[in-house]
């Protein structure tokens, strides 16, 4: 009782602060001088339609940047928190690597596939929605096949398996949801969306596939490996800009191009999907090993 | 049915009120989970409070397209920079409530109990 | 009309954000917690501000919820 008052007070003193924050504010009407010089700054001297990719990948670029190493650390954290003791009996451990190998293997060409195909989105526009499409659909069309070739002989720890109506909707979603989370993350600087929101988009088309296949395991060391990749590059076109442009991070050392095209704003379309490939992995790799 | 208060102020109430009710449940709550869910109500609310600043009367998005010019922008974008700042901090978000969960299980594995009146040894 | 829309998105947060910490049980007080995180991405459309909405109907609503869920299956049903 004594902590229940001591809480309600802490409580109505925060709420007399917000209180006061709430009573002193009026609604902008016009914008404060950073965001004005943003707001007209970056369209002209980025080409970027979206302000907000502009401000998110070039003038707080290094935040982004150490927020996706902050994002990194978290996952390699929880894989260090999350891991299986040693302790376990070793019964558990014979069966499994046969089954788990087998699928590992498949699911390799997978997620390669899914991967390569965002890259090459970021490429080529033309061809961008076709070639996620066929290679996400061809990707849970070869999860199922090893799902069904290797049956759910795992001892009691065996997951159940998902009903026909799941497996069947993720089917159809599936490759929508991947073309969907490559559209926002490569059309970044033209519409709302971007890094940041495609990689979750993805990671969460990632979430529903183990949700459906509770016995299919994700390559983690694949992941990792693209992720890396991805920082490498991400830090490769920042050191780039402070060769060839004003500074790290710096787009402008590609042409702007046409205001409003798909190939314009410089690098910004490129560390746009550098961003996005890295947090999507990042975020399937969590996901994995709060599942595992 | 009208208040009378503009937009931003109610959501900025809103957004306040929302942080209010997760400390409420982070500080109420013996159960680690619950104080873990109390901690993300209550960064939704900052979010929330966050994004409302950011607000200009009959603002429209900052992306620059056939219904907002460049000339425009100026006078009717709403301002960008809490907007990328509450981008990256919903991914920290996850983040961080990503690692309490981790250790949530944890602690759960060594004590089978998710009591935070169990856990006494880094009591002073 | 908006102004409705407005106020009855307000109040679906904060009863959400009630519900997430009252109920009894954590599964519930969890799917609460990503309603009201839905709830508010929707707000953040009101507020002219749709990368923030994106992020968090994505994040908020789906990773985190999601995440809860695993964490809660680890955990014994989320008792004690």
């Amino acid at each position: 009782m004594m902590r229940h008052i001591l809480v309600a007070v802490i409580v109505v003193l925060f709420g007399l602060i917000f209180a006061r924050m709430v009573g002193g504010y009026v609604e902008l009407d016009a914008l404060r001088p950073l965001a004005l010089d943003y707001v007209t700054r970056a369209p002209v001297e980025l080409g970027t339609p979206n302000i907000i990719t502009g401000i998110l990948i070039t003038y707080r670029g290094f935040d982004t940047l150490g927020e996706v190493a902050v994002l990194f650390m978290v996952a390699a954290s929880v894989g260090l928190l999350l891991k299986k003791d040693d302790a376990k009996p070793a019964s558990a451990k014979v069966s499994s690597p046969k089954v788990s190998g087998e699928k590992t293997a498949a699911a390799k060409p997978v997620l390669a596939k899914t991967e390569a195909a965002r890259a090459a989105a970021a490429r080529s526009a033309a061809a961008k929605a076709n070639a996620s499409a066929r290679a996400a659909t061809a990707g849970s069309v070869a999860v199922k096949s090893t799902k069904e070739a290797a049956p759910a002989e795992d001892d009691e720890a065996a997951p159940r398996e998902a009903s026909e109506i799941v497996r069947t909707g993720t089917e159809i979603l599936l490759p929508l949801i991947f073309t969907f989370g490559a559209y926002v993350i490569v059309n970044g600087h033209l519409s709302a969306g971007g890094g940041f929101q495609g990689g979750a988009v993805v990671a969460s088309g990632v979430m529903l596939m183990l949700l459906a296949r509770p016995g299919s395991t994700l390559n983690v060391a694949l992941l990792s490996i693209i992720e890396s990749f991805a920082g490498v590059f991400y830090v490769g076109l920042g050191i780039l800009g402070l060769v060839l442009a004003g500074g790290f991070l710096d787009p402008r050392f590609l042409p702007k191009g046409e205001f409003g095209a798909f190939i314009s704003a410089g690098a910004i379309p490129l560390i746009s999907a550098l961003l996005g490939i890295k947090v999507g992995a990042e975020l399937s790799v969590i996901i994995d090993r709060f599942r595992s | 049915m009208t208040t009378g208060l503009p937009v931003s102020t109610i959501l900025l109430t809103t957004g306040f009120l929302l942080a209010l009710i997760g400390i409420w449940g982070m500080l109420t709550h013996r159960n680690i989970l619950r104080i873990i869910i109390g901690f993300a109500v209550m960064d939704t609310g900052l979010h929330l409070v966050m994004v409302a600043t950011g607000y200009i009367t009959l603002g429209t998005a900052p992306i620059i397209d056939g219904a907002l010019s460049k000339a425009d922008a100026a006078s009717r974008a709403i301002d960008p920079i809490p907007s990328a700042l509450v981008v990256t901090a919903i991914v920290i978000g996850l983040s961080v409530t990503a690692v309490m969960l981790a250790y949530a299980i944890r602690l759960y594995a060594a004590k089978k109990t998710l009591s935070i009146d169990a856990f006494t040894e880094s009591k002073w | 009309m908006l102004e409705f829309l407005l106020l009855l998105v307000c109040a679906s947060i904060l009863v959400s954000g009630v519900l997430a910490v009252c109920l009894k049980n954590v599964l519930p007080a969890m799917v609460a917690s990503g309603l009201a995180s839905l709830f508010a991405a929707v707000s953040f459309l009101l507020l002219a501000a749709p990368d923030v909405a994106m992020a968090e109907a994505a994040i908020g609503s789906g990773l985190a919820t999601f995440i809860f869920l695993y964490a809660i299956r680890k955990t014994g049903n989320g008792k004690g």
